[in-house]
């Protein structure tokens, strides 16, 4: 599957199907820090994500006070 | 055999799981969630009545188009403010999404500009007086928004701090027990001496929550995060305190509201003997403290400074 990530904007490959926690975790992302996007619907934890899907992981954390 | 959640309201397929609340939910039913944290605090700290004349500040960001989304919806009038922060790139961008947000509504959305209407930028700021650009640009916003909202006849200034951006600044607030800051930390503050009243209506969501309330709603928000924030403390804190949500759901939560529940009523005492007399500041006539208030001392020296470009500030951070 495709992924984009953010902060800086990048896309990976990660090759074969994960569920999004499971990939959160591969990637070392915390899940209360993210979000996972697909067609522009969100996909719940427990979501499974294709081979061939493309997604992005969006970050939720702002900075400012 | 594995089914994927379901929505803890209706059983549809759902769309988001939220660990603190030990459940998942279909997009109707988490918006539904939102709105009732949202009407919970409004009413438990008697944020705002439908005669108000509210004014948000907008930055472009999910939590403000998200708090004038949600107030909208729930049937308040608000108008926007947005302020040009001349931050590069970011704040182009940032603009240009809160006027989207505001166009396609019909919203009326005030308009300032640091850098046309002021003389100087925040970049320019942080640099000539050499503040952190976070302080720099709180210190400009704070004193632009209260203007707005007392010029414009607002009654309530809306910010949109979530249940993260409170978190995060009581446990930097506790790690020092700045008392007197602590007492204030309360997500509404009265009107007094020429400061409009203020509220945080999104104090009850968390960041993921106000932002997965504006991908389910179609809100198109900057995502992309200022260049100036990185590595700043209040990012250190949240991320610690995400770390322990990880490992237990539901304590960042617990911390803040459970700090307004029990501890905030303790320190109501501090609250009032803070108070220091206030006078006209002598340059802009906003109430300060001294004689001329921090806000025209931080323009005139910025105004004065060469202009310094964003990248000079963020080069080598991070
Ligand atoms: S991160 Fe800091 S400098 Fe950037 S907009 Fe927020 S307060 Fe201003
Ligand atoms: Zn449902
Ligand atoms: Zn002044």
């Amino acid at each position: 599957m495709r992924v984009l990530l953010r902060n800086p904007t990048r896309e990976i490959e990660i090759d074969g199907r994960r569920r999004v926690h499971a990939l959160l975790a591969e990637l070392a992302l915390n899940r209360e820090s993210h979000l996972v996007i697909r067609n522009g619907t969100l996909v719940p934890g427990d979501g499974e994500l294709g081979a061939d899907d493309v997604i992005e992981i969006r970050p939720v954390i702002s900075g400012g006070t | 055999m594995h089914v994927g959640s379901k929505c803890r309201t209706c059983r549809r397929p759902a769309i988001i799981d939220l660990p603190r609340h030990n459940a998942n939910f279909c997009a109707e039913h988490f918006l539904e969630l939102c709105r009732r944290q949202v009407v919970k605090a409004i009413e438990h700290f008697q944020m705002l009545t439908p005669d108000d004349r509210i004014l948000v500040a907008v930055s472009g960001g999910k939590d403000s188009l998200a708090v004038w989304d949600l107030l909208l919806e729930l049937g308040y009038r608000a108008d926007g403010l947005y302020v040009g922060l001349g931050i590069g790139e970011y704040s182009d961008v940032s603009g240009a999404h809160a006027k989207a947000f505001a166009a396609q509504r019909g919203l009326k959305l005030i308009e300032i500009s640091l850098r046309g209407d002021y003389g100087y930028d925040i970049p320019t700021a942080a640099s000539a007086t050499r503040r952190v650009p976070c302080s720099a640009c709180g210190l400009s916003k704070r004193h632009l928004f209260d203007k707005a909202a007392i010029d414009g006849g607002y009654t309530v200034l809306v910010t949109g701090h979530n249940l993260d951006d409170e978190a995060a600044v009581l446990l930097g607030n506790t790690m020092r027990w700045e008392i007197g800051y602590l007492a204030r930390q309360l997500p509404v503050l009265a009107a007094r001496d020429g400061f409009p009243k203020k509220v945080k209506p999104l104090c009850r969501l968390t960041e993921r929550e106000t932002a997965a309330w504006c991908v389910v709603r179609g809100i198109d928000y900057l995502v992309d995060e200022c260049p100036m924030a990185i590595g700043n403390k209040h990012l250190g804190y949240k991320a610690t305190l995400n770390a322990m949500e990880a490992d237990s759901p539901g304590s960042k939560a617990a911390f803040y509201l459970n700090f307004l529940e029990r501890m905030a009523p303790l320190l109501a005492d501090h609250l009032t003997t803070e108070r220091d007399a206030l006078v006209a500041c002598a340059t802009c006539g906003a109430p300060t403290s001294g004689e001329v208030c921090a806000f025209c001392r931080l323009q005139a020296t910025a105004s004065e400074h060469r202009p310094v470009p964003v990248e000079m500030m963020t080069r080598g951070r991070r």
